[in-house]
């Protein structure tokens, strides 16, 4: 009889009547083939591996973590609530003890939502990894808590979201920005003046092999998530890897998926990208689900699965080597490294322009954090898009020291209503999200 | 006139069922070591100063290949399967003679690895050296593409007296369970085939020419030509009998609960708007998980003589049953005992019962009447607490479009029937119990029989459809045919209506009434590159279970001058 060694929890929401349009990567075929091959396999029958209905995000947790212009309501669709809901489900069953591990397979993905949401970019339009932590924060008391994003495309708005907190930990790993959307996700983005270190880029170059990511896996990540210690481990688990995806230019495998599933031991997974919907997604899903259930996965392999053919070239593991050095080094010297990057006391700014690929928006910001020694530090973004609105959006961070709290307050209060058309309060101490009227 | 028989674990139920309604109706105690007997027995009795010629229909419900299964007295038959890829096929071996062969199929039906003939024909040898009839094959992703199925029967076939193939028996994807339900199709076959015939022959002699027809655990019956070629679907059709039973009585407007109190167990089931709720997957019987379509059906070990004790200063009921009740003689107080120093049995000796329910009362510290309203209150409370867990279990399946997500429908049953040899007792508690109406189904004691003479005959077929390969399959009908690349839904929709109404044909349906259905259908653009190369269709059609045609439920009356 077969029985999953770890009980496995999954939600499955394919969404097959949702799509961006109908011959986007992102459509309502997308999850077909997986569902076929998952029900085949006969996976939600194995003792140990449970089917888990998907529950609704709300307006709140969604707000809890971004400013959506003009409301949520403006940005999303029901299935961006079921989607983010179907990892908040995966997260609470896990927080529960109903299930020791989870896999959100749902569509559509996230990670490339950023905290300012004025439309979708790269296919995403809300985070469902954040809307998931912070509503797990906010309900189950969880503080520290690890992303690993093994998606192909860097993930920026992940990145975004948790750029100044210490407590989350954000790995990404994906193919080299100067040669894929979004175009970053460089070594030297390590994360803000309060956060030093607590955001990892690990750019692989194209046609990195199985051997390059569990490489990547061994000597970087896992070393630092052994360090930091997190009390919840949550895999971004993008697909596009591998070696038939349309769109990337990477050659990993189902086989290879898994193993980094074994060696990762996630205690979340939440699907992302992945467009070779027919000749890997079925594969890949099958093994990740497989590899966290713990059950053999030897014999699973693409119809078209050669590794003689994906035998990785000896300068591509030369640069894996050397990012993988330059990665930890900057880990390790992470504290001395904010002397560096607070050059002046008070506040640090960041101007940035934005472009929402799928909505083709384009967004220029102008951040501002304060620093502080006590908490993840009051943050102010001015955001205003091409289309002409302009809104303040101002952060309490969760934890947020007093004089953080008042900073914030003072920013919200006093800022100029003639300048904005929405002013925003996101107060992750109260849980509150407020709208300053006139 | 029509025959309904039910088999059960303890009685058999049979009634026969004219113009006027209920006829006559008997029970009779079951052997199980000897079913044949029991049932002719229950015949003989039913038939007593009738003409059997008058018997137009004969419906019965047998525990025959339940028993077999769970008593695991299955004959030896050789499986020979072919996985590909994925989970090791060797997980999900049956009995000793199971083979795992090469050649593989991909989701879409695509062959990726061809079989090896020369082996499978070795494998042919050596299922004939080893004295085996029966050979199950199936192979993954079958019901998209039967080529490696129907290859392997033809090549087995020369060894063996029969072969079963997967495919046939369910459009539903699970490698596994496809396993399972070949190999108990197989192994079931000739006791099944043995037992109808020599009841078919007994029958013939007696002068009651028609074929017989076998319900199934979905609700419905086929005739017995089509049981040969399926008989595993045979299995666990004794729940259905009772829903079939209850299920005239039920609004068609609302959410009903289906209880029947037996002796030992009670088995419970839900009827929305008038027709039962199907088991999202097929029935699960001992080790073997299938794709055996049945009725959404949930059975607990709480029912009239179940054994009541103390534990821990709480009356606990069940899930055994030692016999009969106290008041009949049995060892050991029951829910029976209870109803009887009440003063609600139609019989059975008081004295005794509250004799032995006087343990109980001691141990609750209270008085024997007390501690009989206390076993009576509390088997009706179990039962109400596992019916609302299979009402969170329906509610709690998985939906896979916004669609669905959206219009969301949770049940909430309403109105309870029930039905069964305490139903009239348990039916006055339990009114007090559930916030709904209550009622017994008239003729509760039998109506698990009345069930089974007046279900009509279902089916499913599922078609799968691929306009960018040009073809359509549909499970079971030796369908797998060409279609031209501009089939749409529609067109699908039609192939799948039109097979299923040939396959309710000749499963044994009426030609004039029967009532086909769609109960899923998709379609998908398939997109390679950025380009549309065809649509992937998706319909599953079935015959709903209900009653026959003819039936009238107020009058309990039937309105067929052929029957």
């Amino acid at each position: 009889m077969l029985r999953a060694t770890h009980k496995t929890g999954l939600v499955f929401f394919p969404a097959f009547d949702w799509a961006i349009d109908p011959t986007h990567p992102e459509r309502e075929e997308r999850l077909l083939y997986t569902q076929d091959q998952v029900f085949e396999e006969g996976l939600l029958d194995i003792d140990g591996i449970v089917e888990l209905k998907s529950d609704l995000v709300t307006i709140k947790d969604i707000q809890r973590v971004h400013f959506c212009v003009p409301d949520p309501w403006a940005v999303i669709t029901e299935s961006h609530l079921i989607s983010a809901g179907g990892a908040k489900t995966i997260g609470m069953a896990v927080l529960d003890g109903t299930i020791e591990r989870g896999f959100a397979l749902v569509r559509p993905p996230g990670h490339h939502a950023n905290r300012v949401v004025h439309g979708a970019r790269g296919f995403c339009n809300i985070n469902i990894e954040a809307i998931m932590i912070e509503y797990l924060r906010r309900a189950y008391g969880i503080d520290r808590v690890a992303i690993v994003d093994t998606d192909c495309h860097h993930g920026d708005g992940t990145q975004d979201i948790y750029w100044h907190d210490p407590d989350t930990l954000f790995i990404s790993i994906h193919q080299d920005g100067r040669t894929l959307y979004p175009g970053s996700g460089f070594l030297n983005e390590f994360g803000g003046p309060n956060a030093c270190g607590t955001t990892i880029n690990l750019p692989l170059p194209p046609e990195t092999c199985d051997e390059g990511f569990l490489y990547a896996i061994e000597k970087v990540v896992l070393p630092i998530l052994d360090e930091f210690k997190p009390q919840l481990i949550i895999n971004s688990a993008g697909q596009d890897n591998h070696y038939s995806d349309p769109i990337t230019n990477m050659s990993f495998s189902a086989r290879g998926y898994a193993q980094l599933t074994s060696l990762l031991k996630a205690d979340i997974a939440v699907l992302e990208g992945g467009y070779a919907i027919e000749g890997a997604l079925p594969y890949v899903n099958a093994g990740i689900i497989m590899a966290m259930a713990g059950l053999d996965y030897s014999h699973l392999r693409e119809p078209d699965y050669n590794p003689d053919r994906l035998r990785q070239d000896a300068d591509v593991t030369r640069t894996i080597e050397k990012t993988c050095n330059y990665a930890l080094e900057i880990w390790r010297k992470r504290s001395s490294i904010i002397h560096t990057v607070r050059q002046k006391s008070g506040c640090a700014e960041r101007q940035r322009q934005i472009f929402y690929d799928t909505d083709n928006i384009l967004e220029t910001q102008q951040e501002q954090i304060r620093i502080c020694d006590d908490c993840a530090g009051a943050l102010r973004i001015d955001s205003v898009s091409d289309r002409g609105v302009r809104i303040l959006g101002v952060q309490v961070p969760r934890k947020a020291c007093q004089a953080c709290i008042d900073q914030a307050r003072h920013w919200y209060e006093d800022a100029d209503r003639n300048v904005y058309r929405h002013i925003f309060l996101q107060d992750r101490v109260k849980d509150q999200y407020l709208e300053r009227k006139i | 006139m029509i025959i309904g028989l039910d088999v059960g674990g303890t009685h058999t139920d049979a009634v026969l069922f004219g113009s006027h309604g209920l006829a006559r109706d008997v029970k009779v105690p079951t052997d199980p070591d000897n079913l044949y007997e029991t049932v002719l027995t229950a015949l003989d009795r039913l038939l007593e100063n009738q003409k059997a010629r008058d018997v137009k229909r004969l419906v019965l419900s047998t525990t025959l290949a339940t028993n077999m299964v769970v008593q695991n007295t299955l004959p030896p038959v050789a499986m020979v399967v072919s996985g590909g890829p994925g989970i090791d096929p060797e997980h999900f071996r049956v009995g000793e003679h199971y083979y795992v062969v090469p050649g593989a199929l991909d989701h879409s039906g695509r062959e990726i690895e061809p079989l090896d003939e020369a082996q499978v024909k070795e494998i042919g040898e050596k299922i004939r050296a080893a004295g085996l009839p029966y050979v199950g094959v199936v192979s993954k992703f079958s019901v998209r593409n039967p080529t490696h199925e129907l290859r392997l029967a033809e090549v087995l076939a020369p060894f063996v007296e029969r072969v079963f193939m997967g495919h046939p028996l369910s459009g539903v994807l699970s490698f596994p369970r496809r396993i399972a339900t070949t190999y108990l199709n197989a192994a079931v076959f000739p006791v099944h085939r043995d037992f109808f015939s020599a009841v078919q022959e007994t029958l013939a002699k007696k002068g009651i020419g028609v074929p017989i027809r076998i319900l199934k655990p979905d609700g419905g019956n086929m005739n017995m030509a089509s049981s040969l070629t399926y008989p595993a679907q045979t299995i666990l059709s004794g729940p259905s009998a009772s829903v079939m039973g209850a299920i005239a009585f039920a609004p068609q407007d609302r959410c009903c609960l289906v209880l029947d109190i037996g002796g030992t167990t009670t088995d419970m089931a839900v009827i929305l708007d008038g027709a039962p709720v199907l088991a999202a997957g097929g029935i699960e019987i001992g080790p073997y998980k299938t794709l055996i379509r049945a009725l959404q059906t949930r059975s607990i070990g709480v029912g009239g003589d179940s054994v009541v004790r103390v534990r821990d200063g709480r009356i606990s009921i069940g899930p055994d049953r030692l016999g009969r009740a106290l008041a009949y003689g049995g060892p050991l107080p029951t829910p029976t005992d209870a109803f009887c120093v009440l003063g609600m049995a139609d019989g059975g000796d008081r004295e005794r019962a509250e004799k032995g329910l006087l343990p109980i009362a001691e141990a609750l510290q209270t008085s024997v009447t007390e501690a009989a309203e206390r076993v009576f209150t509390e088997a009706c409370r179990e039962i109400l607490a596992a019916a609302q867990q299979m009402v969170n279990d329906i509610n709690s399946r998985p939906l896979y479009t916004v669609h669905e997500m959206h219009e969301g429908v949770r049940i909430q049953p309403d109105q309870l029937l029930v039905l069964g040899g305490p139903a009239r007792q348990f039916a006055d508690r339990l009114s007090s119990l559930f916030p709904g109406q209550v009622r017994t189904v008239p003729h509760w004691h039998v109506a698990n029989a009345i069930g089974c003479a007046l279900a009509r005959t279902t089916c499913e077929v599922t078609v799968y459809a691929d306009t960018a390969r040009q073809v359509v399959t549909a499970q079971g009908e030796g369908y797998h045919e060409k279609i031209p690349s501009g089939f749409e839904l529609k067109n699908i929709r039609e192939v799948a209506l039109d097979l299923v109404r040939k396959k309710a044909l000749a499963r044994g349906a009426n030609p004039e009434f029967v009532q086909t259905e769609v109960i899923e259908e998709a379609q998908f653009n398939m997109v390679r590159g950025f380009y549309t190369v065809g649509k992937n269709i998706r319909v599953r059609a079935q015959v709903k279970p209900g009653l026959i045609h003819g039936y009238d439920p107020v009058s309990e009356t039937l309105n067929r001058s052929d029957l």
